[in-house]
């Protein structure tokens, strides 16, 4: 098995802070991580590798100092990892990523199973997994919250939530899974794993390392436009209902009739 | 503001960060649930044998990671921030592991150290009796020969992993005439003829680590499970306890480190009198005290570890201080801690009533702090003679 998965290098949601006026992130001082549902994308890839054999390779778009979240995979088991670096993919939205990480993936060979977590937590779009499958030209499931192997090693049978439900889908690799974070639990790093990926040699892939054209990578080849951003303000009408619990339902009852909701 | 700086290695470092990731990861989220239920943590188990933690002095040819003491006191300090009761469980296993790694032969290492290490299996140590505690020499097991058998009839008491381990390090007497070389050690697994175990004990802390009597009723045992010569036995046991005392002195460490972290956090936060009660000298004194004797304490296990990391030989009385001293400071610590946050600290909602009762366990098991005493001062008593 040919696995990649496919992580993201974040903000720490713990430490990061807005700046007010010019709505962005105060991204100076602010440690990174990898996007949380990526550790589940992560153990879902190695879960695959345990059971089927093969090779886990993470990729990731970013700076160099990405190469960090790379060592981390590693640490949890990922064979090795790549960091797809360029000036020229700076400001790519997610059409512009999906087409960068296809190249890579490309580059790497034929994939049997591309796994990506649901969402990054910066950007919040859900769009790379599945516009990363279109690129590649493979099936896609997304939402998994459990996933099992079908018989023979052929393909996996995947509960995928919806807003409705579930649904259950069996699928033949290769594919593009995008996971939620009940799937599974991701392993603990090893010190094995730990030492080893102090020393790996993490490549850095241009974008002429990866024959990409230009007009479709960084902001060129992003048609997405940011106007503004802001954070929400909470205007609406509040109160408190005091008293014992039914002297409060009694209350609730009357304001709800009030509004003609019941 | 600058902290003790202790030099770790970059693979020293490795050990305490992943160690201290498993702590607040894995650990400190379950440890008041395990604490009420008694239940054996075996996904923490796995956890720390995904991290290879288990190998950690285990040498690298039979799948260890090749370190000593002093990685292991690293590791179980970390542990033990997050929980003792499952640290306790985790240092069982070396501490079944040792003797083997030290007096196995070839073959006994071949066939018990990979598994130890990767922590597919626990290992066990069994020496305490009902009648012998602080006096091991008064141990009954006997051990006979019989054929290409040992034969092995007594009840260990109150060992660390009993029912759960799969293979046990135990002192046996084999001629009872003999004194101190009337007894030998032998490895016996779990699956035995004749071995089974007692019922799970109900204890005032440590709660998550199983406490259970090893029964042994004709326990028939091949020949090559015998460990180093026969006689050797507590030789063994002593050698295997020096080499471990510095781990429980680490676990102090760790411990008065959670409950001073507790303290802190929590005297900023509570305000009587209209200030924060870390504004009061009675309790800056109290933390002061706390926070130096926990530094103390661990940069005398980092010193004894590091000593007999280099290779000294008799090392048992600087390895009872670094059991002695550290565990006296986490007992002291844990109910200082709990005397910070008054009421709150009595109650189960805050962790350090937790902490105080497993601390206790510090002073009394693996030699209690009077039996440490007793090994340093009449060192000393030696020591000086000579002079």
């Amino acid at each position: 098995m040919n696995i990649v998965v496919c992580i993201k290098q974040v903000p720490d949601a713990e430490s990061v802070k807005w700046d007010r006026k010019t709505g962005t992130l105060i991204r100076d001082g602010v440690k990174s991580v990898i996007n949380p549902f990526d550790y589940h994308a992560i153990e879902a890839a190695l879960t695959l590798k345990d059971k089927l054999g093969g090779k886990v390779t993470a990729v990731t778009m970013g700076p160099p100092q990405a190469q960090d979240a790379i060592r981390e995979a590693m640490s949890m088991g990922v064979d090795e990892g790549v960091v797809v670096s360029d000036r020229a993919f700076a400001g790519a939205d997610t059409l512009a990523t999906t087409y960068t990480l296809s190249k890579a993936i490309r580059k790497l060979g034929d994939v049997d199973a591309v796994f990506c977590g649901k969402q990054a937590i910066d950007g919040d779009t859900a769009q790379v997994g599945p516009g990363l499958a279109v690129r590649l030209g493979l099936p896609c499931v997304t939402y998994a919250s459990h996933m099992e192997i079908l018989h023979g090693g052929k393909g996996l049978r995947i509960r995928r939530m919806s807003e409705s439900g579930f649904d259950v889908v069996e699928v033949e690799f290769p594919v593009v899974v995008t996971v939620l974070s009940s799937l599974n639990v991701p392993r603990v790093p090893s010190l094995k794993g730990k030492m080893r990926a102090k020393k790996a040699d993490i490549p850095l892939w241009s974008a002429a390392d990866i024959e990409a054209s230009p007009e479709k990578i960084g902001l060129s080849g992003s048609p997405t436009k940011v106007y503004s951003t802001f954070i929400p303000t909470f205007e609406a009408k509040r109160e408190f209902i005091e008293g014992e619990p039914e002297e409060q339902a009694g209350a609730l009852v009357e304001r709800l009739k009030e509004a003609g909701i019941i | 503001m600058a902290n003790v700086n202790y030099f770790l290695s970059e693979e020293q470092q490795m050990i305490v960060d992943l160690a201290r990731q498993i702590a607040v990861e894995k650990i400190i989220p379950v440890r008041a649930r395990l604490d009420e239920t008694e239940e054996f943590p075996w996904d923490i188990m796995k956890d720390l044998a995904q991290a290879d933690l288990f190998g950690l002095y285990i040498p690298e040819e039979y799948g260890g990671l090749g370190g000593g003491c002093f990685e292991n006191c690293l590791a179980v300090e970390q542990l033990a921030y997050g929980c003792i009761a499952v640290t306790t469980t985790f240092a069982a296993s070396a501490l079944g592991g040792y003797p083997i790694v030290m007096f196995g032969t070839d073959d006994q290492k071949k066939k018990y150290l990979p598994d130890i290490a990767s922590g597919e299996r626990l290992a066990a140590f069994g020496l305490t009796e009902a009648g012998a505690g602080s006096d091991a020499a008064g141990i009954k097991t006997t051990a006979v020969e019989d054929g290409d058998y040992w034969v092995l009839n007594g009840t260990k008491q109150w060992i660390t992993s009993g029912g759960e381990a799969e293979i046990y390090t135990i002192i046996a007497l084999t001629d009872k005439n003999k004194g101190a070389r009337g007894a030998s050690a032998f490895i016996v697994e779990k699956g035995d003829e004749g071995f089974s175990f007692g019922k799970k004990e109900r204890k005032m802390g440590l709660r998550a680590s199983a406490t259970r009597e090893l029964i042994f009723n004709n326990c028939r045992i091949p020949k090559d499970r015998l460990l180093g010569r026969r006689g050797l036995g507590f030789i063994i046991a002593m050698r295997t306890l020096d080499l471990a005392r510095p781990g429980i002195g680490a676990i102090g460490v760790g411990l008065s480190q959670a409950a001073l972290d507790e303290s802190v956090t929590y005297a900023r936060q509570r305000v009587q009198f209209g200030q924060p009660i870390i504004s009061f000298q009675a309790v800056q004194h109290m933390l002061a005290d706390m926070a130096t004797q926990t530094e103390a304490a661990r940069a005398l296990v980092y010193a004894v570890a590091r000593t007999i990391d280099s290779g000294e030989k008799d090392i048992s009385k600087i390895s009872a201080m670094a059991k002695l001293f550290p565990t006296d400071v986490a007992m002291k610590v844990t109910t200082d801690a709990v005397q910070i946050l008054g009421g709150y600290g009595y109650m189960k909602d805050y962790p350090v009533e937790k902490m105080m009762r497993d601390a206790k366990i510090l002073q009394i098991y693996e030699g209690t702090n009077q039996i440490q005493r007793n090994v340093i001062g009449q060192a000393l008593n030696k020591e000086y003679a000579r002079r």
